[in-house]
């Protein structure tokens, strides 16, 4: 997910005993208006003049109740993830990596993808400095695919709105890609697909840094600033997504949705992947979306695939890394992380 | 006249990061040089992985996410 900013002015002049109650105060009212919500949903859905069980009505109800769930929902998981961020950066994960050529670094890789703070416009930077610092080229792969790949606002998205099951499922499947995925592409020895500058690149030392001792007050405050910054960037995705999501929710019909993303049509997997993979949204776009497929009784295995596809693989992020890799590079890198998102979809299409 | 280089391909919080450069230097009338860092190969090869990264005449003081703006006045102001 591309992280940017506007102008953030740093929030300042709070005092630090009002952030150790706001915070919990804040995080209390939060928790009681998100278990009222059906209620209030509802009244809002009875103010539009369409019958409640009609296509319409159903529209308009998932609509306005996905809408400030999702919304509240980020907003905590972004804080929280926010502030453990704080604990990590490209620099201390870098220096975990470098040198551990063994088995256990790609998973290792994968745990860490997840939990530094990285934006995607830095990821070339990020790139370089880890294959420079010999941290191998498939354990730097799997640090660049589990990152977005099992982010924790999506996942906290899929807890809330489809169940911890299938967030459970998805996180333990996009895991393992992430680190299998790493595991192969770094047998191959693909070193000699990088642009050329990369490889006689010999970058300079990390710049030595001072480690910037942190308050608990101050990574409290990295949480707002996140969350200004990513919700204030992804909550048009999210209406965009719950738009499609409601759509689909109130008009699709079950028997067309079966037919398409059932699992007895063999083809739906790789369809769903196919469409995925262009599709440039986020996690916070396209999960309304997954919910009101599963909830129209699209098979679990096809779901995730065309999930797991938006989100892991996307043209933008191709783009980005085109500057350090090869074009054959790239393909083959979609090829096995596209092989691996297949092969859990067939799994599930096949188990369930 | 100090040499203040702003590391960063080109994301708003780059821009941000210049501007913030800028007023603090305006802000202590330190006469600064801002150079703005874009290629992702001179970024990697100041050793910077987190952008926006800043460095003070030649050397890297600050690397990922804004600078406090206190501390930003301390660099540029020492």
């Amino acid at each position: 997910m591309t992280v940017e900013t506007h102008d953030l002015v740093p929030l300042r002049g709070a005092p630090d005993w009002l952030w150790y109650v706001g915070v919990p105060v804040v995080g209390v009212v939060l928790y009681l208006l998100y278990g009222q919500l059906i209620p209030i949903s509802e009244w809002v859905t009875a103010l539009f003049p369409v019958a409640r069980d009609s296509h319409t009505g159903e529209a308009i109800a998932f609509f306005v109740y996905d809408v400030p769930k999702v919304l509240m929902l980020l907003t905590g998981i972004v804080f929280v993830t926010g502030v453990l961020r704080s604990w990590f950066s490209p620099e201390k994960t870098r220096a975990i990596l470098a040198g551990k050529r063994q088995v256990w670094g790609y998973p290792l890789a994968a745990l860490l993808g997840v939990l530094t703070p990285f934006c995607s416009c830095s990821s070339v930077p990020l790139f370089i400095g880890f294959v420079s610092a010999g941290i191998p080229l498939g354990v730097t792969f799997s640090f660049l695919i589990a990152g977005p790949m099992v982010g924790p606002v999506g996942l906290g998205l899929l807890y809330g709105l489809v169940g911890w099951e299938i967030a459970t499922i998805y996180l333990v499947f996009g895991f393992t890609i992430a680190t299998v995925a790493g595991f192969i592409l770094g047998r191959m020895r693909l070193e000699r697909y990088l642009q050329d500058w990369v490889r006689e690149l010999n970058a300079g030392p990390v710049g030595d840094l001072p480690e910037e001792r942190l308050s608990l007050v101050d990574r409290l405050k990295i949480g707002v600033e996140q969350v200004r910054e990513i919700v204030g960037k992804v909550w048009l995705w999210v209406l965009v997504g719950i738009g499609i999501g409601a759509a689909i929710h109130g008009y699709v019909p079950e028997e067309m949705m079966l037919r398409i993303m059932g699992g007895e049509a063999w083809w739906s997997v790789p369809a769903a992947v196919v469409v995925g993979v262009p599709m440039y949204t986020n996690a916070a776009g396209v999960i309304p979306i997954v919910e009101a497929l599963l909830g129209k009784g699209a098979a679990l295995g096809t779901t995730l695939a065309f999930m797991m596809s938006v989100i892991a693989l996307s043209l933008p992020e191709m783009i980005i890394l085109k500057q350090v890799l090869t074009l054959r590079l790239i393909a083959i890198f979609i090829a096995v992380v596209s092989a691996g998102i297949l092969a859990t979809g067939y799994l599930f299409n096949f188990l369930l | 006249m100090k040499t203040v280089k702003v590391y960063g391909p080109g994301c708003a919080r780059c821009a941000t990061t210049e501007k913030m450069v800028k007023e603090a230097a305006a802000k202590l009338g330190v006469a600064v040089d801002v150079e703005k860092v874009t290629d992702a190969r001179s970024i990697a090869m100041a050793g910077v992985m987190s952008t926006p990264g800043i460095s003070v005449d030649g050397k890297l003081v600050h690397a990922g996410g804004l600078p406090d703006a206190a501390k930003l006045e301390s660099w540029i102001g020492a």
